[in-house]
């Protein structure tokens, strides 16, 4: 494990409410680092519908969930957010006395950090990949079931079985193709949403003997120990074929887990967290919660909301960040210390 | 008055009156109808709205659109007659539509 990270404030999530809150700590001097599952920042608005019009934006008669974090990065990047992507954050340790909180953070990615304040905007929780409703799957999870490959070489020589039709499946049917005894590709129908020129080279595999294609969908599987050994496939036409399997490899797409929030000591209600509507705080000093994921009479789940729930907690934040200071409420339009922060002065 | 009858995975029928313009998932979740989630609210991003459209209703809804059959990839146990109930618009002319849903959604 690295050197633990010092910081004033960690952002679980990296969403619009995430981006937008960088945005308003940073006017008041406090560093924020951002610790997101995804590969990249936006959170639904990137995973979920990039290049679906939004039209509740304030000042944007009609924006796309691309258009809207690729405008909050560019308005936040005179504040240098640190992003830490593709990790989970796993632990949140209460350090210190509710008067002047400190916290351990800590991620999957052995990142650690210590903090003033947390701002948890996890949105509806953590992506993780779905599973297929196959029956007894679980008992051959991370022997022969994979939902992400991490280690190449566990699938050389081996009967390897891809399951989807996105990007994913057609990226690791071809990376795995040289290396397996046998790939099988399997889809429930003959499109596919990747790329063109991936699907094409999966095409010419097939055309040329190296793999296989079936256009259907798993049944059941059967093993032992947690051992693949079999798969049923169900054809379109209702026809029930069997395949030799030792590596499960399936593409679901994603769904969101609320996950290790849970253990963290908040309050929760319905899987959400419940705040205060003056400063957006949980029950426990120091950590705040905003957008989608927190909850008070009223709540909407927009992202307008988020925006303003960041803007509100990051005055309190600033509190326990610099407890001596007393903090003075300026506008970007008219002061030119808040301009010269965002480098325009 | 149009009307939609939703029919569990346990045979269980509800019948539920629909608002013209609306989607039948948005029927489903303002009724309460079980087995339909609509994780993403009605964006077309998931498949936790997905139905079984009766056949006789199949040539008034029509099939999914290139979006939508990506998005059923997602669901489970799809057959012919998927649809993602948020892309099924409530028309006067469906009036009567029978909706399966299915055991698990995604």
């Amino acid at each position: 494990m690295g050197e633990s990270i010092k910081t004033d404030v960690v952002i679980v999530g990296a969403g619009p409410a995430a981006l937008f809150a960088v945005f308003e700590l940073g006017l008041l001097d406090i560093k924020a680092h951002l610790v997101d599952v995804l590969p990249r920042a936006g959170g639904q608005c990137a995973e979920l519908y990039p290049e679906k019009p939004i039209y509740d934006i304030p000042g944007h008669p009609m924006i796309t969930g691309d258009g809207i974090v690729e405008k909050l990065l560019a308005q936040i990047e005179p504040f240098h957010p640190t992003f830490h992507f593709e990790q989970m954050v796993t632990e949140l340790e209460v350090l210190s006395t509710p008067e002047a909180p400190a916290f351990r953070v800590k991620t999957d990615a052995e990142r650690t950090f210590e903090c003033r304040s947390v701002i948890v905007a996890a949105g509806g929780g953590s992506f993780q990949p779905k599973k297929p409703p196959i029956e007894g799957i679980e008992a051959y999870e991370q022997k022969s079931v994979f939902y992400a490959v991490r280690k190449m070489e566990d699938f050389r020589d081996k009967n390897v079985v891809v399951v989807g039709g996105g990007d994913s499946a057609l990226d690791w049917t071809l990376n795995l193709q040289p290396i397996a005894k046998r790939l099988t590709l399997v889809h429930r129908r003959d499109e596919f949403r990747a790329a063109p020129h991936s699907v094409k080279a999966m095409r010419d595999l097939v055309s040329a003997g190296k793999m296989e294609l079936r256009i259907g969908q798993i049944l059941a599987l059967s093993g032992a120990d947690g051992r693949l050994a079999a798969a049923q496939i169900k054809s379109a036409k209702g026809e029930v074929s069997e395949l030799a399997v030792e590596r499960l490899v399936p593409f679901f797409g994603l769904t969101m887990k609320l996950g290790p929030v849970a253990e963290w000591g908040l309050n929760l209600h319905e899987n959400l967290i419940p705040v205060d509507t003056a400063r957006f705080e949980t029950n426990v000093p120091g950590i705040f919660a905003i957008g989608d994921i927190n909850h008070y009479p009223g709540k909407l789940k927009l992202i307008l909301c988020g925006f303003h729930e960041g803007a509100l907690a990051a005055q309190k934040v600033y509190h326990y960040v610099y407890p001596e200071k007393k903090l003075v409420f300026q506008y970007t339009t008219s002061s030119t210390s808040l301009q010269k922060k965002l480098g325009v002065a | 008055m149009i009307k939609i009858t939703f029919i569990d995975s346990f045979g269980e029928k509800r019948t539920v009156e629909a608002e013209e313009g609306s989607t039948v998932m948005e029927t489903a979740i303002r009724n309460s109808i079980p087995e339909i989630t609509a994780e993403c609210g009605g964006a077309c991003a998931c498949a936790t709205c997905h139905v079984y459209v009766d056949e006789a209703f199949l040539p008034l809804t029509g099939g999914p659109s290139p979006q939508e059959e990506d998005m059923l990839d997602f669901a489970y146990g799809t057959q012919a007659n998927s649809r993602l109930s948020c892309q099924i618009k409530v028309t006067p002319e469906l009036d009567g539509l029978v909706i399966r849903t299915p055991q698990r959604q995604g």
